[in-house]
């Protein structure tokens, strides 16, 4: 059973970037790649997502790098004080290097930090954090920056209405003496077809044919592109989810419904709806950010602590989240924030605000 | 478990078509208002309902209202 109790370690704050470029999926465009199978009203009835950011310029890099900013400039951390960027995407910014690296210099943090990328979906922000928390509560980093996003894609082709772009940043700071935060991971790769990008890995490189369309779903793609097995990840994610959020709290011993907010991965509409009610939680403690961010993969819990969450937490708050996806994978976490949490004001990027690393 | 039940339950998932065209005959991915959509209702129906986890293979493979009742059954 993989519980992890990460004690002398807080959420010094949380940030998020989106672009400021708005697309609706109740009038898709030709660049949208909606499904055959059912109408742009029905897709947003189901999923909850009206609109979403895009863009085609910013990746996720731009998009934590502008959100980084803010949050040190809120907390007022001097930057040389930092020591450790986890950098969790599916859309780096190159195979190779780390996008970490580049974070590091172009945040102007000192090179006496801990920089690495990890590679996984929706449940990415449980498992940076319960990583990167890892690395600080041993004291030997004070200070790091979780940073989750996705956003413009690795190839070009019609994009996915489920899915928007953000860049997310949660700092971390060493505390002696803090309760610090709790966790209950999970790992299926029985799944590992559910969703998938079946080529540009060493397994099946890369070929013209890679670029070839086929139908899946009532959708056409080609093998760059992920797909997802939709009723496979929807039963999963209806039976892991609040399975792990019960494990978490009979293991550490709380009762979850007095949780002050419970955040899910904004997974879709359905399939969250279906799991709060699986689970009796008090919908009006449930916020969500589909509908004007879609869903944001990985960082889609701290997009929606951001934007739904920053005027409303006064004080101390109790906070069950719960990610899933990918993988398959899943992690559960409990925490309580303190009276100076920080979340910073939504950053909204301009398609010009991109890296100047580029080769 | 309980066919007829069954069948209801899987018609409730429709908002459009009339309940008295479902029967455990019934070739319900020739149906106007069947899409992946209603798919997942159906999966949420059979967890509620049942506490059984479809996959999304298992309601691909059934033709009939009968033959994902079934695969429930088995399940079970």
């Amino acid at each position: 059973m993989a519980f992890l109790d990460i004690k002398n370690v807080r959420i010094a704050g949380i940030a998020a970037g989106v672009p400021k470029n708005i697309a609706s999926n109740l009038h898709p465009g030709p660049e949208d790649n909606v499904s055959s199978d059912y109408a742009p009203e029905d897709f947003v009835a189901t999923t909850g997502v009206e609109e979403r950011r895009i863009s085609t310029t910013l990746c996720a890099s731009d998009l934590c790098y502008g959100a980084a900013e803010k949050l040190i400039a809120d907390l007022g951390w001097d930057k040389q004080e930092i020591e450790g960027i986890l950098f969790v995407s599916q859309t780096p910014d190159y195979i190779l290097p780390a996008t970490a690296c580049i974070l590091q210099d172009r945040l102007g943090l000192s090179k006496e930090c801990y920089a690495t990328d990890m590679s996984i979906g929706c449940s990415g922000w449980l498992y940076g954090l319960s990583s990167l928390a890892a690395l600080v509560s041993t004291g030997g980093i004070k200070k790091a920056l979780l940073m989750v996003g996705d956003a413009k894609a690795r190839v070009k082709g019609k994009r996915n209405p489920l899915f928007g772009s953000s860049g997310t940043v949660t700092a971390l700071e060493y505390a002696e003496g803090a309760k610090g935060l709790q966790f209950h991971m999970g790992t299926d790769g029985s799944g590992f077809d559910a969703i998938i990008t079946p080529d540009g890995g060493a397994r099946n490189q890369i070929t013209p044919e890679s670029f070839n369309e086929y139908e899946f779903e009532g959708k056409m793609i080609h093998r760059l592109q992920s797909r997802m097995k939709g009723m496979d990840v929807f039963s999963f994610g209806i039976t892991t989810a609040p399975k792990s959020i019960k494990k978490l709290a009979e293991h550490f011993g709380f009762d979850y419904q007095d949780a002050d907010y419970l955040v899910l991965h904004q997974a879709n509409m359905k399939m969250n709806d279906f799991i709060v009610k699986k689970l009796k939680f008090d919908t009006s403690k449930v916020p969500t950010s589909l509908r004007y961010f879609a869903n944001t993969n990985g960082a889609s819990i701290p997009v929606t602590i951001v934007t739904q969450l920053k005027d409303k937490l006064n004080g101390t708050a109790k906070f069950l989240c719960c990610g899933f996806g990918v993988g398959l994978s899943w992690g559960s976490l409990y925490f309580e924030s303190d009276p100076e949490m920080i979340i910073s004001e939504l950053v909204e990027m301009d398609d010009s605000e991109t890296s100047t690393y580029v080769v | 478990m309980d066919l007829n039940e069954f069948v209801a339950h899987f018609a409730e998932q429709f908002d459009e078509t009339d309940a008295s065209v479902f029967t455990p005959e019934t070739r319900f991915r020739e149906i106007d208002e069947w899409s992946s959509l209603i798919g997942l209702s159906v999966i949420a129906m059979v967890d509620e309902e049942y506490d059984v986890a479809l996959k999304g293979d298992d309601v691909k493979n059934s033709n009939t209202i009968l033959d994902l009742y079934n695969i429930v059954s088995s399940k079970l």
